[in-house]
């Protein structure tokens, strides 16, 4: 397998823990760009930053719009917006309906990103009590990316990742306790 | 199904509306462009994107559908009260020292955020005097908006909203429910102009102490943007204030040296005459 340009990691209720062991997992030499989608309340917003911030070397930074995506970041999606990637390796941002119940929609990101990066791209899905995420996975894959699930065994909340691995082949099913250190693997990979 | 419009077809189609009914969205950002296209596409159910191209050409009710639908009519009353906090403390007070105040509420969709407005400016002994213009690119939305009728469903969130924006009031007194529907107070509608308008291509039409573009800008890229600033800042008197959605900033813009952000939220004071 070859180093990837992005890796998104998503997640919803339960997925917290996960999301701060694979951050302290990766440093400053962070080789790629890192990008963390997760359902959240607007009022805890600001609050999950500086929760991020305290665990690793490696910059942590909410998304403004129209941000170049450069590597070494790891890029947080702001609460109540949809998450867009350009085809210039911008994100935008967007206002529109809820997706799946959900604004940000982890499909929406998951699909856009795959648009942009094809097989370049490596998408995991973590602990969380709805589906969202899983069309996106699945078009992930058919664009050629790798596609990554929790294992369900392992996580809080398992109906994501269980629906996940339901609807499709996904490329790894990697338990908790593994996940920062496989995603580390993966970040640092050698490029091609 | 594997993206039926690719970007060099959203490209054509937008070429040709520009050319068969002048609308220009030719620099609105393309990622959140396409999905909206491909919505109506698949929505729709068009068989192929000649057939969608065809139509949007020769059939105008088609267009106007496609403008409707393409465009994000997502908004809510008092949506980030802290926003509107501050322009109960810090910005109501200013304007309060004008004899007759003028806001600008640009591509407010289906007029929640003018409703919101009202309802300060009217607690804050303003309203009397003051006039809010609404403007969108949308027909449908500003046919909705002047109305003043938007569902009950909402009330409660609205009613939320406003306890944290800083009301102490009753917000059911601001409207009548009648079975799923809540009408606004026509003392807050009088005092409001809605009309379209297009920031892409249309000229400035008043001078005022106040503009609120929340949450438009986004759909643009950097190009239209500072068009669009050049815009507000020449609509803007001095000493006046722009008001930006809570992940737009004027940072980067060429306007940018000749205003000053009030505290921390999205308002910019506008320090410089205009040149």
């Amino acid at each position: 397998m070859r180093q990837a340009k992005l890796i998104i990691i998503a997640g919803s209720a339960g997925s917290l823990q996960v999301i701060l062991g694979i951050i302290s997992a990766v440093g400053r030499d962070l080789p790629l760009p890192m990008l963390i989608v997760v359902h959240r309340n607007v009022d805890f917003a600001s609050s999950l930053e500086e929760l991020l911030s305290a665990r690793t070397r490696a910059t942590i930074k909410e998304v403004e719009e129209k941000e170049p995506i450069v590597p070494g970041t790891i890029y947080l999606a702001p609460a109540d917006y949809h998450l867009l990637i350009e085809e210039d390796q911008t994100f935008s941002l967007d206002y529109s309906e809820k997706v799946n119940f959900s604004r940000p929609s982890i499909d929406v990101t998951f699909r856009c990103a795959a648009d942009v990066y094809g097989k370049k791209l490596i998408c995991v899905l973590l602990s969380g009590g709805n589906s969202d995420g899983v069309e996106g996975m699945v078009y992930v894959k058919q664009k050629g990316g790798v596609v990554v699930a929790q294992d369900p065994a392992t996580a809080d909340v398992p109906y994501m990742p269980q629906h996940a691995i339901v609807r499709m082949t996904v490329d790894f099913i990697v338990p908790a306790e593994d996940i920062p250190a496989f995603i580390r693997g993966l970040a640092y990979l050698p490029p091609a | 199904m594997i993206d039926a419009i690719r970007y060099e077809e959203m490209e054509i189609l937008l070429n040709d509306l520009f050319t068969r009914y002048g609308y220009d969205f030719t620099e609105y950002s393309k990622a959140s462009l396409q999905r909206r296209i491909q919505r109506l596409f698949t929505l729709d159910k068009l068989p192929s994107f000649a057939e969608f191209r065809h139509r949007l050409q020769h059939d105008p009710q088609y267009f106007r559908r496609f403008v409707e639908e393409v465009t994000v009519n997502v908004t809510e009353m008092l949506r980030d009260p802290s926003f509107y906090r501050t322009l109960r403390s810090t910005i109501l007070p200013v304007l309060a020292t004008y004899p007759f105040i003028r806001i600008w509420h640009a591509g407010c969709s289906t007029g929640e955020e003018v409703y919101s407005m009202a309802i300060l400016l009217k607690e804050a002994g303003l309203l009397h005097k003051s006039l809010l213009y609404g403007t969108d690119i949308n027909p449908q939305v500003i046919e909705k908006a002047r109305k003043g009728i938007f569902p009950v469903s909402q009330m409660q969130k609205y009613s939320e909203n406003y306890i944290q924006s800083g009301g102490i009031k009753d917000f059911s007194s601001y409207y009548t429910a009648n079975y799923h529907l809540a009408k606004f107070d026509s003392s807050l509608t009088g005092k409001m102009i809605f009309s379209t308008h297009n920031l892409v291509s249309d000229f400035s039409f008043n001078e005022f102490q106040l503009i609120l573009c929340r949450n438009v800008l986004i759909y643009f890229e950097r190009n239209l943007q500072a068009k669009v600033f050049k815009l507000f800042d020449y609509s803007l008197e001095n000493f006046g204030y722009l008001a930006l959605g809570a992940k737009e900033s004027l940072r980067f813009s060429s306007i940018a040296d000749g205003y000053k952000q009030i505290g921390k939220e999205k308002i910019w004071r506008k320090v410089h005459e205009t040149g």
